[in-house]
This record gives structure tokens, sequence and C-alpha cells, in this order.
């Protein structure tokens, strides 16, 4: 398979790129020639074993794929959306996109748009590589050399962009196997505020590998809002990196629902490279099946005075897997670093298995850090309750189960997401 | 409507009903008192089928049927409802969405539709009147967050709601100011129907002065050590109730 890789990118470096971005990509396909694909053997990937990824063969799939208006009606956000990137096979499709005029400085667009125009050198150059490194994972790497396209979303300081930014990135499932590199790009500045939703959905059961990576900027005092959400197909391999930069008091709420695919794995990571930044990192995942879903984050107090919140929370049965593990870094600059970390797992069958792992590295006196983590079934108070009123055990246990879901659904603050993320778990539950 | 026979139950290895008789009518309204540590709670949670609880032995019918031998969810489907002294919370769940589950799924156990869901508002909106509530309670996840007080009247509001032929208070009163303890008894007083019965337990009499009962059982050690007029409440308010107990070891 890293055979297939390199022809694959033998054949990307043809063409116009720039010559700091063919350095870029050099760098990532040397990065994952030394370090090739993950094994149980290496301590990030010791319960996540991605064997099926690096037997499977894929292939960027040819041009022109079409997929219709109405196929991804069904995951449009209404009248909330602000503006729609639509993405089909890791090619951008403008046939599916909506983008209406936007206030003056802001950018929402392709990057192989941008890429074309001057705000390659002032927007992408300085940043692009250098806050998702091909050094952190094989895929960061792999997604480096291989990136066929992504977003890239621009919010000059001050300005307040309400309305959704919506990156919706479909697999067709046309062919089989294909395989589609993303790379996206946030960049906020000063007191700059957005709400931006990854949107990852699936029109087949076929076998593909979407792998995505996704890099954060946010300056003083900005807010984004920022939710990943991933519906893939059945026997889907999903790897999705993000890395965020936090400035001085900005505010990352991140979100992240991991439902669909075979594999999927997200590594989320946070920095704190000014005091007093505020961060929320939640996530809600459901295995099924012979699912594996695996989330690993990190969350990193280099500065004094920050916040961290961190909730996530899974629901497993058959014979699913879960991996979950939090890191929390606090340097000894960090002092007066406020953090709380919980995963909190509901087991509801007997195959299923989850491993959780705390990783709380602590180098500053004065800081206030919790963690804690539950694997478990559902209570028997609450369900002879229900029991109690009418509602025999089958349904109380759908109910139950979805409140526990519930509690991280009802707080999201981007209608659509909320409303669509109700359905996608109710029906879930049937 | 109801008949316990000799009931005996245990919680582990631990015997708490010593053999309980207890028969209760329809339009009846009775009082079941005793110290802590009786077993009325015990009585109460036994006729829900409580599963902390192991029944050993003796009876228990509800409309000539084998109440034991039911589900939890069939003996509230066949009308017998339990108003928790530790109402249960559950975060995620609204109170609109709980109560017309528990209303839908007791009506299609009696083969009914399920109720349309804006016929079930103004069901609802008429009910919530009994608790003096108003609409915005419903939108609350059940119980979660609520006072001591506001739960026992969402216990009433569920059992207004759901309309059972036997309705057994466990406790409803412990926790209550004045205020509450009124809004509460004024919704079970207002509930009553010939066809129904209420079985109140309790520690102390002051709930008896607004919800009056035909009948007064004394529990103590397990077993119903005497029975009486609405009177005897009064009595045990004013003697206590040690002169009973020592009796129930004597009986013992």
């Amino acid at each position: 398979m890293t055979q297939a890789f390199a022809e694959q990118f033998a054949r990307t470096r043809v063409g116009g790129s720039p010559p700091w971005l063919t350095a870029l990509r050099e760098q990532g396909m040397a990065r994952f020639g030394e370090v090739g694909f993950p094994t149980l053997r290496d301590e990030d990937w010791r319960f996540t074993d991605i064997g099926p990824v690096t037997k499977a063969s894929f292939a960027t799939p040819p041009a022109g794929t079409a997929v219709s208006a109405g196929a991804i009606a069904p995951f449009a956000f209404g009248a909330h959306e602000g503006v729609r990137l639509a993405f089909v096979d890791g090619r951008y499709d403008p046939a599916l996109s909506v983008r209406p005029a936007l206030p003056a400085g802001v950018t929402a667009a392709p990057l192989s748009e941008i890429l074309g125009t001057p705000a390659a050198a002032s927007l992408l150059e300085p940043r692009l590589g250098t806050l998702a490194r091909a050094e952190m994972t094989p895929f960061v790497a792999l997604n480096t050399a291989l990136f066929s396209d992504g977003a890239v979303v621009h919010i000059p300081a001050g300005a307040a962009v309400a309305p959704v930014i919506h990156l919706l990135f479909v697999s067709s499932g046309e062919a089989a196997g294909t395989m589609a590199h993303l790379r996206n790009l946030f960049v906020l500045g000063r007191g700059a505020s957005a709400n931006v939703v990854e949107h990852y959905v699936s029109l087949s059961d076929a076998e593909y590998l979407v792998n995505a990576a996704t890099e954060v900027d946010l300056g003083d005092n900005a807010e984004l809002t920022h939710y990943q959400v991933q519906r893939q197909g059945p026997r889907a391999f999903h790897l999705a990196a993000i890395n965020a930069r936090q400035g001085r008091d900005s505010r990352y709420h991140g979100f992240s629902a991991a439902i669909g695919g075979r594999i999927g794995r997200n590594d989320t990571r946070t920095v704190f490279a000014g005091p007093g930044g505020e961060c929320t990192l939640n996530g809600l995942y459901l295995g099924r099946a012979d699912q594996l879903v695996d989330n690993h984050t990190a969350i990193e107090h280099r500065e004094p005075n920050c916040g961290s919140r961190e909730l996530y929370k899974g629901i497993l049965t058959g014979r699913s897997h879960a991996v979950f593990n939090g890191k929390v870094l606090v340097t000894p600059e960090a002092q007066k670093t406020d953090g709380k970390q919980t995963n909190r797992n509901l087991v509801l069958s007997d195959g299923a298995r989850v491993d959780t792992k705390p990783q709380l590295e602590i180098f500053a006196d004065d800081v206030k850090c919790t963690h804690g983590a539950t694997v478990g079934r559902l209570e028997q108070i609450p369900l002879f309750y229900l029991e109690s009123r009418g509602i025999g055990p089958a349904l109380g246990q759908k109910i139950l189960t979805y409140a526990f879901a519930a509690e991280m659904l009802t707080g999201l603050s981007i209608d659509p997401v909320r409303a669509q993320l109700e359905a996608l778990v109710a029906a879930w539950l049937e | 409507m109801l008949q316990i026979k000799n009931l005996t139950a245990n919680v582990g290895e631990k015997q708490i009903l010593k053999g309980v008789d207890l028969t209760v009518n329809a339009g009846e309204v009775h009082a079941v008192m005793g110290p802590n540590g009786s077993g009325k709670s015990t009585l109460a949670q036994v006729i829900a089928g409580h599963p902390a609880y192991t029944v050993t032995g003796g009876q228990v019918l509800f409309e000539g049927r084998d109440l034991l031998a039911m589900e939890p969810e069939l003996r509230a489907q066949a009308g017998v409802f339990l108003a928790f002294q530790y109402p249960v919370e559950i975060p995620g769940v609204t109170n609109a969405y709980f109560l017309r589950a528990a209303f839908n799924e007791i009506r299609k156990a009696h083969g009914e539709e399920e109720m349309d869901p804006i016929d079930f508002l103004d069901l609802l909106e008429e009910k919530l009147k009994l608790v003096e509530w108003g609409p915005e309670i419903m939108q609350r996840a059940v119980n979660f967050g609520f006072s001591g007080g506001e739960k026992k009247r969402n216990e009433i509001l569920q059992m207004a709601v759901l309309a059972p032929k036997l309705a057994i208070l466990d406790e409803t009163d412990s926790g209550l100011d004045i205020d509450a303890l009124r809004i509460v008894a004024n919704g079970v007083n207002k509930l009553k129907r010939p066809d129904s019965a209420t079985i109140v337990v309790t520690h102390y009499q002051r709930l008896l002065d607004h919800i009056i009962p035909d009948f007064v059982h004394v529990l103590a050690g397990g077993r119903i050590v005497k029975s009486g007029g609405k009177e005897l409440a009064l009595e045990l308010e004013a003697k206590g109730y040690e002169w009973l107990e020592s009796g129930a070891e004597a009986l013992a």
C-alpha cells in the first residue's frame, strides 16, 4: 500500500504548485516513507488496529463524479447555512456549493481556488503545515503529501460571521476503494468569530478512505465554534486530525460526533499560545457491530489562566470498540490552569469494549485539574422508575440511552446540527 | 381491589416484611403508618415491583390477578401507581416526552391507539392545573434539578395523567413545606374516584389532616400490628409508636 501512495504522490507533484507547497508535500511524503503506517506497538495506536486500512488498496478517483443536489439535500442546514462548500470524493464541487457574497475581507473558499490567488502567499504559506505537522501522525504526513483540496476560512480581525460555514465532504461510493485527503485551514483574526461545521457524509456502503487534517489559528480574543460530524458509511475508514492554536483570551468550542465508519480515528489537539484562553472539547461517539471508534485528544496549557472543559460520551453495542485517550499537558508557565476532563461510556452489550485513559502531565503547582472516566451499563433504578410508569424495559432502555446521548446534543448552539444529530441518534437506537 | 395475604419480603438476606395482611376496596383511602424501619416503604415498593426486594412468601392479588407474577410495567399498565419517596432524576428526558410515553404505553396495553400529541397537550394542560403548575415544567428534564417539593408535585402530576386504579403514596409528605403539602394533598383528593383506591404511607399524621383516611394501619416490625379508623392516626400522634412496637415484639 505504501508503494501505491508513493505513485500517487508522483502524480500529485505534476502541475503548477508553488515551490513552498511542493517542499511541504515532499516533507510529508518523506516523513510517511520513514515511519509508515502505525502498528499496535506504537503507544498512540496500541488499542487501534488499523490493519484493515493498510491491507486495502485505495486510489484517488477520476474527476467528474456527478452527485445530484437531491442526494445531498438531507445534509443541508436550510436557512442557517451561510456558506456551503461541497466536496465530492476529495474534489471541490461548485454545483453543490452555495456561496453568497461574504462581508468584506471574509474568505470561505476551496483551497484549490485560493492557491491561484495572492492569498496563497499571505494566508496559506505562513500557516499550512505549521499546526498540523507531518510528524504528528503518519496520517497527517500522508495528508500533507497528498491532499487534493479542502476549505480555507479566513475571518479578518473584528469580523463576526454568525451564519454557519458548512463544509460538506461527500463520499459518493461511485468507484470502489477511493481515497480522499482533505486539508482545511481556519484563520480568525483578533476578536473575530465564526461557526464552522465539518460534515463528513456518505452516499453508499462502499469501502473508502477519508483522511482529513484541519488547522485552526485563533487570534487574540477570537471565538470559534467548530463541529466535526462524521457519518461515514459502515465500511469506511475515517481519519481526522484537528490542530488548533489559541491566542490570548480566545475561545474555542469544539464538538465531535463520530457515528459512522468501520474504523474512525480523531486526533484533536489545542494549544494555548496566549494567556486567558478557554476551550471546550466535547464529543459523542456511537459504536455498533464491529466498529472501532478512537478519540485521541490533547490540550496543551502552555500559558497561565487558561481553562479547558472536556466531556466525551460514548455508547457501544455489538462487538464495537471505543478508545479514548485524553492528554492534558500543563507546562510550568501555565499557572492558574483550570482543567476538567470527563469520559463516560455506556456499554449495551457483552461484546463491546472500551479502553479509556486520561493522560495528565502537570508541571505547574498552582493549578486545578480533574479527570474522570466511567464505563458502565444502564442503571437499574431509573429503568425501574420508567417501568413503574408502564414503560417496559425495551423502550425504557432506548429512552435512557437516548438521554445519555442527549446531554451532548442539547447544548449545541448550531441548531441544524443538533436537529440532525437528534434524529440520527434516535434512528441509531431503533 | 387489593388483597395482600401473609406477605414476606427480604432485602438481601434481611427479612423486612414478616407476614403482612391488608385488604383495600375500591373507593377507600388507607393510611399505613409506622416508625422508621418498620417496613412501610418496603411494602409500597414490593407492590410496585422494585428490584431491590425479594418476595419470599405470601400473595398479592390486584383485581383478582397475581400481581407478584407480573413485571413492574405490567402492574403499572394494570393500574397500580407508586408515588416514589425519592423520585428518580432522568437528565436528558423531558417531562413532556416521559409523560406522553408512559400514557401511550398504558393505552397500547389496553389495545387503544396512541393519543394525538395535540390532544395530549390539552389533557396535560388540565392536569397541570391540579398541581398549580404552568406548562414550562414540561420542558424540564424529569425531576432533574427539581427541589424536593417539585419532585413530589411531579409524582402527583404523573398520577393525574396516568389515572391509576390504585395509587400508593410513599412518604409523599416528607420534605414538603406547608404549601407544597396542600397542593399535593389537594391533587390526591381531586383524583379520588369511586372505582379507585389510595394507600398513603406516612410516618406523620400531618398529611392525614388533608387526605382523610377511611382506615389506618400501623406497621411495626414487618407486620400490621393495629388497624382502626382515622382516629387511630391522632392517637399515634399523641402517644408515639412505642406502645405498639413493644406489642410487635411480643407478637414476634
